[in-house]
């Protein structure tokens, strides 16, 4: 009887901790290798759609992003709901395109000019009347690379 | 030198520094899509060099039209999308058997031709099952061949297997015909 007695006194022993930060590491690298880092805040709506014959971009830093699609809801009021275009960080028009390739042209150091690619990022719900749009912009523009931006679905 | 032992450095605030670090990372970076399909606009045409359509034979070439309620119009008649991919591989696999359709892969073009109000979703399926009609003939060509997937291929054969099924995918210049 005495030795039940004597456990029932003793607290319970406080659960170790040691490995915590090593959970917490292997989490933070994960999160670091499979991320890379937000260079624009959206504003759009942009729910990419799905294709199987992807191929992957090879240099990021040579990409010159386009975002078509609707504005998202903090911005409806002042933008109304039609798919719109943002570059970098705000609305613009497709007469603005010609402008900003060259912007990513003229920041391209030589020798990488040619591989430069121009990426659209259209919403499912934008329709083909902007996006041609966009394409004689960048035909103008003679920025002819493009890659349309769909998740990959295993076929 | 003393045999003392050292304390143990308290390593209970480890995890808080980790945490710190994973919750900066969670915040300032994005899982972003870098995948897609690659495409090359042709040049603005010259007023005088407008190909003309008239020097390609009619079976030379596969109409796919797309309307503003994304339904498929291919060489004239109404198809569902998951019939395109071997539509398209038997017009271009044809080497001249069949009279509608192509002479050779060579000769063959795909012509495209959207509706402004035409979903993107819409035009990337197509896009999507047109790439995927060429892959699929260059892979059965580089398996006959070399026994190996096209993408498995090393220079000088990738470009003979691509000279086999050149992708010819016109879009045609925009018309502004029909509504949003």
């Amino acid at each position: 009887m005495s030795r039940f007695k004597k456990k029932k006194g003793s607290e319970t022993p406080a659960m170790s901790t040691a490995s915590l930060p090593d959970i917490v590491f292997m989490l933070l690298f994960f999160f670091m290798v499979t991320t890379v880092m937000r260079e624009t805040t959206l504003i759009v709506k942009n729910k990419l759609p799905k294709a199987s014959e992807v191929k992957k971009i090879e240099d990021k830093s040579l990409c010159s992003y386009i975002y078509v699609g609707a504005p998202v809801s903090g911005m409806k009021t002042k933008f109304g709901t039609e798919p719109r275009i943002q570059l970098n960080d705000s609305f613009k028009l497709a007469s603005d395109i010609q402008e900003f390739v060259a912007a990513k042209r003229e920041a391209t150091a030589e020798e990488k000019k040619p591989l430069l690619v121009t990426c659209i990022k259209a919403d499912v719900d934008a329709k083909m009347g902007l996006i041609t749009d966009i394409k004689q912009e960048l035909r103008k523009a003679q920025a002819f690379k493009i890659n349309y931006a769909t998740y990959s679905s295993a076929d | 030198m003393s045999r003392r032992t050292l304390p143990e450095i308290n390593a209970g605030s480890m995890a808080d520094i980790a945490f710190l670090l994973l919750i900066f990372f969670l915040v300032t970076t994005t899982m972003d899509v870098d995948t897609g399909l690659v495409r090359k606009l042709p040049a603005m045409p010259e007023e005088e060099d407008i190909i003309d359509d008239s020097q390609i034979k009619a079976r030379n070439i596969y109409v796919v039209l797309v309307n503003a309620k994304d339904q498929l119009l291919v060489e004239e008649e109404l198809m569902d999308i998951s019939q395109l991919r071997d539509g398209a591989k038997a017009f271009l696999n044809n080497w001249g058997k069949n009279p509608d359709l192509s002479d050779s892969p060579q000769k063959a073009i795909i012509s495209l031709q959207n509706d402004r109000g035409t979903s993107y979703e819409m035009y990337i399926q197509v896009q999507n099952e047109l790439s995927a009609a060429y892959r699929e003939l260059r892979d059965a060509e580089a398996q006959r061949k070399f026994g190996v997937y096209y993408a498995e291929l090393e220079g000088a054969l990738k470009k003979e297997v691509r000279k086999m099924y050149p992708e010819k995918i016109s879009e045609a210049e925009p018309k502004k015909i029909g509504g949003n």
